[in-house]
């Protein structure tokens, strides 16, 4: 068993935005027809009818340019249970993905059916749309199929197109959850700032000292070995002073982004500098690290609020100008 | 074994604009396809293969965004490759669309590059907070500011040198029909008096967040000769350069692996003085102060000497080596496009066709993009006449 002191340190990584969609002519007019409880196909150069629509033709690589209705009912082609629904899927209840072929449509469309049990759906079963009781022009609007074993094929809608316009954008939110695994390396330094200390390693082969430690070293390709605990005093080596606001910004600007190279290490790494008007930083001047208190360190960089200046005489350009 | 020559015969490009909501994604590639086909006067039956490059997936938030392309594309029944290389990605997707026709592979190839960035926010999909680090990070302007710092401060350049490199990008732009940015009236000091964003970068210094695609045909010797294409870009030399991100000593105002890729650049296109021999460029600048530290990076000018080039006017349109004529990355920047436009402008130079952001008697013009934090290179040297 592996002593917890070495394990890896983890810690969850969320990613979500709203990214959004324009549609362009030939999607416009299918979302706008999903919103008036219409299913629109594309009318290919071979005259098949495509649901959803392709944008270009498969053979001729034209833009669509004829859309036709199509029944909201249909026949399964193939499916696949779905015995634990997972978040976001058109089901919170086991259900089908299935490929249903609609009357008057000559490819199949993947859909959830909401067929109860894998005993009650088959190929060829006969299903019809479950409308969203709001529509916006989204996918979601056909909610999901059911079954529909008792009707017959009813009639196939007529007619070129719906004439259905005025949806040109959607949204597509996406959330991604991650678990990030630090690496032993990374781990180790992260233990370290928790106790107040600052664990570097170095390149046996160019012996240069990076901090955080890397594992290996990007020039010679080696691992970096022997923990050696460096002072938590340095220089600016550059820096620039952060005034623009954004989506997801953790630190309220203005403030002072600076690569800090500590003293006895050989490379700089990005902190914050606050203790002095951001006006008066300056490359080369002398920095110490601000600690968190003992009760809010925690593994992470941020267990040093910041770096302040330490009122001693600046570095020469010539010490630091080969870390720039 | 010699490899074929290769030479760009079509050019197409969207307008680009900070949203151009009225395309889809495929569409939006397709203007810029369909015109680079018509340039070069061949259909999608006269293609070989489709090369296809754009910058991080989280820019869209669509994985492997090439496959639901494929068909738009018309890279059905084809060879198709993605390349990803960070914004150096349209040079290094042209380069990879040139090789498949250099190495005898296929005779025409279509390649397009591109970024539709308002369906997302750059700026956020850059600064993903990474567990365990501080975050500062302030997307690509926080990351490169305290290098352009380190260039001011190594070189001694006087502060308007930036100023100087945005206005002249900035009136370049309104010479180019496709060009996102159109403010008639940017001058140094307007620039100056632009808000601090990133000290030492400006607002007016910056580039902007563009939606957009660019495309080229690239034709064999054969294709060329088969063609009714009189003015081709011959590819005299194509290169790309990688380096990691950090190590100790990086150079981080003048990275090595620039610099290495320009060195062999030059010496496999047999170009001794690329100050003299090279007649016009289109550089990858997304903030001013890029353009005097490239033209270090790329030997045009020696460490320190960048910005004389910029203050003298040499890098202007009118001047001996003119650089981004089109406005370059300052004026329109789809990030997975932008390199490619460098590329194809550099061709469009040597062909002729650059119409009022011409350079007079362009015969050999560099294209170059960057990408990650300085460490992917894409360059092309093109000609008017075969290598």
């Amino acid at each position: 068993m592996t002593p917890p002191s070495t394990a890896v340190l983890h810690q969850p990584l969320t990613l979500e935005f709203d990214y959004t969609r324009s549609l362009g002519p030939v999607l416009s007019q299918y979302m706008s027809g999903l919103a008036a409880k219409q299913v629109l196909g594309a009318v290919l150069s071979d005259g098949r009818v495509a649901v959803p629509p392709p944008e270009y033709d498969p053979v001729t690589h034209e833009q669509i340019s004829r859309m036709r209705p199509v029944s909201d009912e249909g026949v399964v082609v193939t499916w696949s249970w779905v015995a634990e629904p997972l978040p976001d899927q058109p089901l919170d209840h086991p259900f089908a993905f299935a490929l249903v072929l609609l009357d008057g449509a000559d490819v199949p469309l993947l859909h959830a059916v909401d067929a109860g049990s894998p005993d009650a759906i088959r190929t060829g079963m006969r299903v019809r749309a479950r409308w969203a009781d709001e529509r916006v022009g989204s996918v979601r609007d056909l909610a999901s199929f059911e079954p529909a074993a008792d009707t017959a094929p009813g009639p196939v809608p007529t007619g070129e197109t719906s004439g259905a316009e005025g949806i040109t954008m959607t949204s597509t939110p996406v959330r991604l959850a991650y678990d990030y695994a630090a690496s032993p390396e990374e781990s180790a330094f992260g233990r370290g700032l928790k106790e107040g200390r600052i664990l570097a390693q170095a390149c046996p082969v160019c012996h240069k000292v990076y901090v955080p430690p890397r594992g290996a070293c990007p020039v010679d390709g080696v691992p970096t070995k022997d923990p050696i605990e460096l002072p938590d005093t340095g220089i600016v080596t550059t820096f620039c002073i952060v005034n623009v606001p954004f989506l997801g910004q953790r630190i309220t600007p203005p403030y002072v982004s600076a690569y800090v190279l500590l003293d006895g290490s050989d490379i700089a790494f990005l902190h914050l500098i606050l203790g002095v008007d951001a006006s008066e930083v300056r490359m080369g001047m002398r920095v110490k690290a601000v600690w968190r208190p003992e009760g809010e360190r925690s593994y992470s960089m941020e267990t040093i609020s910041h770096f302040e200046p330490t009122g001693e005489p600046d570095a020469e350009y010539e010490t630091y100008r080969r870390h720039l | 074994m010699t490899k074929t020559p290769a030479a760009v015969i079509g050019v197409g490009q969207t307008h680009y604009r900070a949203k151009r909501e009225d395309v889809s994604m495929p569409g939006l590639l397709r203007e810029a396809i369909d015109r680079a086909l018509a340039d070069a006067q061949l259909t999608f039956a006269d293609i070989d293969a489709v090369v296809v490059g754009k910058a991080p997936d989280l820019f869209e938030g669509v994985m492997m965004p090439e496959l639901f392309l494929a068909d738009a594309i018309g890279a059905t029944g084809k060879p198709m490759i993605r390349v990803h290389t960070a914004g150096s990605v349209g040079g290094s997707t042209a380069i990879v669309a040139a090789s498949l026709v250099q190495s005898g592979v296929h005779d025409r190839v279509l390649t397009v590059a591109f970024e539709k960035q308002s369906e997302s926010n750059a700026m956020w999909a850059l600064s993903i907070p990474v567990p365990f680090t501080m975050p500062v990070h302030a997307g690509a302007g926080g990351f490169f500011a305290p290098h352009v710092r380190s260039y001011i401060r190594r070189s001694g350049a006087p502060t308007e040198i930036g100023a100087m490199v945005a206005a002249k990008d900035r009136n370049n732009a309104l010479k180019n029909p496709y060009a996102h940015l159109r403010n008639p009236d940017t001058t140094v000091e307007s620039v100056l008096a632009s808000q601090m964003l990133w000290d030492p970068v400006r607002y007016d210094e910056t580039c902007p967040s563009s939606d957009g695609a660019c495309a080229m045909v690239i034709a064999s010797e054969g294709a060329v000769s088969a063609s009714d294409v009189k003015n081709p870009a011959w590819i005299h030399g194509q290169v790309m350069r990688s380096e990691p991100l950090a190590y100790a000593e990086r150079d981080q105002a003048n990275p090595w692996a620039g610099r290495d890729a320009a060195a062999h650049l030059w010496k496999s296109t047999g170009i001794s003085d690329p100050r003299r021999e090279i007649d016009c460029a289109e550089i990858y600048v997304p903030f001013s102060w890029f353009e005097p530290m490239w033209m270090e990076n790329l030997g045009f000018a020696g460490e320190g000497e960048g910005w004389k080039l910029t203050a003298q006017g040499v890098t202007a349109l009118t001047g001996d080596l003119p650089v981004n004529m089109s406005g370059g990355v300052l004026s329109s920047n789809p990030i997975g496009a932008s390199g490619m436009i460098r590329f194809a402008e550099a061709a469009l130079q040597v062909m002729g066709e650059a119409g009022e952001h011409q350079v007079d008697g362009a015969r050999r013009a560099l294209g170059h993009a960057y990408g990650g934090g300085s460490q992917f290179f894409a360059m092309w040297v093109v000609g008017s006449e075969p290598l």
